[in-house]
C-alpha cells in the first residue's frame, strides 16, 4: 500500500498534496509516499490540523502505484485531479510541470482500434 | 427583456455583500466548511475536482450583449479565459477562487445577473424555448410566465429547504424545446376551446438515478393560477417529498410511489383550499410582465432575400450552415440562427471570451442586442434579418462559430464529466470529440440526418443521456472507464426514456458501437427521411441489439 494526502485550499481550490515536512506543496512530485496505515492516519490529523486552520477542505488519502519508476494516482479519477482536464492540456497542473509523470493521454479517435 | 427593477436591483447586491461576508467568515476560519457548503451553494459555488466552479444563471436562457461581454471579461480577469453553457442554460467558470467570488458576484450584479439558487435544494433557474418569442410555430412567449416563476421563486421562505432540487421549464409551442416532461414541473402552454392560453402541467419528471417522464396532472391551468397551482405542487411536495433518503427525494418518486391520482388529489385538494388566497395573477401584472418581451419593433422585409438566395447558390458552405444552424422566424424576412458551441472536435458548450465578445457583438449587430443560450449548449441569435445572414455567417465563421452542425449527429450534449466534475464516474467530453470527429458535420452527417447523442458521465444524467436518441452513460467499473449506451430516449413532445440495448462498451470501442447503431439505422430506413428515431420506434431494440452484439459474438474484437 502507498498512499499519499491530497486536499483542496481552501482560498481559490487549488489540489495540495501532503510533503515530507508536512507542508503542503502544488507539486504531486513533492508530495510524501505513505506506506503504512499508522503514517497515513498521522498524515491525516496534520491534514485536520489544517483544515481547522482554515488553511484546507477536505484531505484524504489516494492510492498511488509506480509506473516507469514513477508514482501516479491509482484511480483515473485522482490522476486527473492531479494533472487537470484531459481535454484541455494547456490547463491545470499539467500546464505548469506540477502534475505526476507520464503524463495523462487524453484518448483520440486516432489512437483507437476498431472493433 | 426583463430589467431588473428597483427591488430586484436591491435584492440582488444584498445577496452579494451577504456572500462577501460569508466568504470573509470562513477565510477567518469563523465558519467551518459543513456550516459554510449551505451558503455557497446558495451562490452556485461548488468545489470540484481541479478548482472552485462557479455556476451562473441565466434565467430561460435569455441575455443580452452587455451580459454576454460581462461574463467573458469575468473570464480574462477571474478565470481562464473560457467558459461553458451548460444544459440548464447556464455558464459555468471552471476555475474561480473563493476569494474573488464576492468580487465575481459584484460584476454580474452589475449587468442584472447573479448565481442564486443555481445549486441546492431550492426552485432552481427556471428554463424555457431558447427559441422563445420568435419561434413561427408558438402560442405565446413562455418567458413572461418563466419571470413570473422566477420572481416568486427566488428566496422563497417556504421552499428554500425543500427535500431535493426542484426544476421548472415551460414552452410555448407545440414543439417542446425545452424538455419539460423530464422537469419536476414542466408547464406546455395552450390555448382552450375559448381560444385562452393556459398550461398544462406535468408534475414529476426527471432523469438522473431514476429516469422518469412527467405525468400530466391538469390538462389546462388558467394563467391566473399558474403561481397557485405551482406553490401547491411544491407544498405537497414538501410536506411529502421522501426526507429520509436524497435518492428518493425528488417529487417524480413520490409520483411513483403513490401514483398520479393519489397526487394530483392531494394537488388539487391543497390548491382548493388555498383558494384565491393572494396568489391569483392579475392580468394587469402579466401584462406588465410581458412588456418587457414584447417583440422588438423590426424594419418590414420582403419574405425572401435575393442576397441570401443569391450566396446559397453558389457557396455550399453558406447553404449548408442556412440547411442546419437557421430556422423560421415568426416575423417574415428575419430567421432564428444557431451557434453551435459544437465544433468538430471540440469541447461541447465551451466558448472563450473572445468567442463570447464576437457573438454579443453580433448580437448588437444583428440581432437586436438579444441571444440565448440553449439546453443543447448551443447560443442562439433571435432576430437576424435574412438581408443579413451573410455577414453574420462570415463573422462567425472568422471566430471558429460557423459550424453547420446543429440538431445533426456531431451536435452533441455532453456534461463536463470527470474531466471536471467531482461527481463523475467516467469521462464524456473525449467521448463527444471522438463521436464528432468520426461523424462530421458533412455529407455523411446531413446523410444521417436529426440525431441527438447526449452523453453523461455519471448517473446524474447532466448530461440528458435518457433522452438521447442515442444515449451514453459513463461510469467506473474495476477502475476502467465504461460506457452504457440508451437507444430510442427523446426529450420533445413525444418524450421518452431510452432504453439500455445491452452490456456496456470499453473506452476503445463505445464509438465503434455507435457507428455500429448509426449503420443499422441507415441500412434499416424506409426512406432518407424516416429519422433515427422513427426507425427506432418502428424496429424497437432487436436489430440493434443483433448488430451489437450478436454479430461480433466469437469474433476476436
Amino acid at each position: 500500500m502507498s498512499q499519499i494526502v491530497t486536499a483542496n485550499r481552501l482560498a481559490d481550490g487549488v489540489v495540495l498534496f501532503m510533503d515530507e515536512a508536512g507542508g503542503w506543496s502544488e507539486d504531486f512530485a513533492k508530495a510524501a509516499i505513505y506506506s503504512d496505515a499508522p503514517a497515513i492516519a498521522a498524515a491525516l490529523a496534520r491534514g485536520a490540523e489544517a483544515v481547522a486552520a482554515s488553511l484546507l477542505v477536505d484531505p484524504y488519502g489516494i492510492e498511488v502505484e509506480l509506473r516507469n519508476g514513477h508514482y501516479t494516482p491509482k484511480a483515473l479519477r485522482e490522476a486527473i485531479r492531479a494533472s487537470g482536464p484531459t481535454v484541455r492540456r494547456d490547463l491545470g497542473k499539467q500546464a505548469e510541470g506540477l502534475a505526476p509523470i507520464p503524463a495523462l493521454q487524453a484518448p483520440t479517435e486516432a489512437s483507437h482500434v476498431s472493433l | 427583456m426583463y430589467r431588473y427593477d428597483e427591488f430586484d436591483a436591491a435584492f440582488v447586491w444584498a445577496r452579494v455583500d451577504q456572500f462577501r461576508e460569508q466568504v470573509g467568515r470562513r477565510l477567518a476560519g469563523e465558519l467551518t466548511e459543513d456550516q459554510f457548503r449551505p451558503h455557497r451553494l446558495m451562490n452556485g459555488l461548488y468545489l470540484q475536482l481541479h478548482a472552485y466552479m462557479l455556476r451562473i444563471a441565466v434565467p430561460y436562457g435569455t441575455l443580452n450583449s452587455r451580459q454576454l461581454r460581462k461574463l467573458a471579461e469575468i473570464a480574462r480577469k477571474y478565470d481562464r479565459g473560457y467558459g461553458h453553457f451548460t444544459t440548464r442554460q447556464n455558464l459555468q467558470f471552471n476555475w474561480p477562487a473563493l476569494k474573488d467570488t464576492p468580487d465575481i458576484l459584484a460584476e454580474l450584479a452589475s449587468v442584472e445577473m447573479h448565481a442564486i439558487q443555481t445549486s441546492g435544494n431550492c426552485i432552481r433557474n427556471v428554463t424555457a424555448d431558447h427559441f422563445a418569442g420568435v419561434a413561427a410555430d408558438e402560442l405565446a412567449d413562455p418567458r413572461p410566465y418563466a419571470e413570473i416563476l422566477r420572481q416568486w421563486s427566488s428566496l422563497h421562505p417556504e421552499f428554500s429547504f425543500l427535500p431535493r432540487k426542484f426544476k421548472i421549464a415551460v414552452n410555448g409551442a407545440p414543439k417542446d424545446r425545452a424538455v419539460i416532461q423530464a422537469h419536476d414541473i414542466g408547464l406546455q402552454i395552450v390555448r382552450n376551446e375559448a381560444g385562452e392560453i393556459g398550461f398544462t402541467v406535468y408534475v414529476g419528471g426527471g432523469l438522473g438515478r431514476t429516469p422518469l417522464i412527467g405525468h400530466k396532472v391538469r390538462e389546462f391551468l388558467p394563467v391566473h393560477d399558474l403561481l397557485a397551482y405551482c406553490e401547491a405542487i411544491l407544498r405537497v411536495y414538501n410536506l411529502e417529498g421522501r426526507r429520509d433518503n436524497k435518492f428518493k427525494a425528488r417529487v417524480k418518486i413520490l409520483l411513483h410511489e403513490r401514483g398520479t391520482p393519489a397526487v394530483r388529489e392531494l394537488i388539487e385538494a391543497e390548491f382548493a383550499a388555498r383558494g384565491d388566497a393572494g396568489l391569483g395573477l392579475p392580468p394587469a401584472e402579466v401584462a406588465r410582465i410581458q412588456a418587457y418581451f414584447a417583440p422588438p419593433k423590426l424594419t418590414s422585409r420582403p419574405a425572401v432575400s435575393d442576397r441570401l438566395e443569391r450566396r446559397r447558390g453558389k457557396d455550399e458552405k453558406f447553404s449548408r450552415f442556412l440547411e442546419s444552424n437557421v430556422v423560421a422566424h415568426k416575423v417574415p424576412g428575419y430567421a432564428i440562427v444557431t451557434i453551435s458551441l459544437k465544433p468538430i472536435g471540440g469541447v461541447p458548450g465551451d466558448a472563450s471570451a473572445d468567442q463570447m465578445d464576437a457573438v454579443a457583438d453580433l448580437a448588437e449587430d444583428y440581432s437586436q442586442d438579444e441571444l440565448r443560450v440553449s439546453h443543447e449548449q448551443n447560443l442562439i441569435l433571435p432576430y437576424v434579418a435574412l438581408d443579413e445572414l451573410s455577414a453574420v455567417y462570415d463573422r462567425l465563421a472568422s471566430v471558429g462559430l460557423a459550424t453547420p452542425n446543429a440538431g445533426l449527429i456531431s451536435d452533441i450534449i455532453a456534461c463536463p464529466g470527470l474531466d471536471y466534475c467531482a461527481l463523475a464516474t467516467a469521462r464524456s467530453i473525449p467521448i463527444a470529440q471522438r463521436l464528432s470527429e468520426r461523424f462530421g458535420d458533412g455529407a455523411r452527417a446531413r446523410a444521417i440526418g436529426p440525431l441527438k447523442i447526449k452523453i453523461s458521465g455519471c448517473i446524474n444524467a447532466c448530461g440528458h443521456h435518457h433522452v438521447g436518441h442515442i444515449g451514453i452513460l459513463g461510469l467506473e467499473r474495476n477502475g476502467e472507464e465504461t460506457y452504457q449506451i440508451t437507444l430510442g430516449g427523446s426529450g420533445d413532445e413525444t418524450a421518452s426514456i431510452g432504453g439500455i440495448i445491452g452490456p456496456g462498451f470499453s473506452t476503445e470501442t463505445v464509438v465503434e458501437a455507435v457507428e455500429t447503431v448509426v449503420a443499422t439505422y441507415m441500412a434499416r430506413r424506409d426512406r432518407p427521411d424516416e429519422t433515427f428515431l422513427d426507425v427506432y420506434r418502428r424496429l424497437g431494440p432487436a436489430p440493434f441489439k443483433e448488430a451489437l452484439y450478436e454479430r461480433n459474438k466469437g469474433a476476436d474484437i
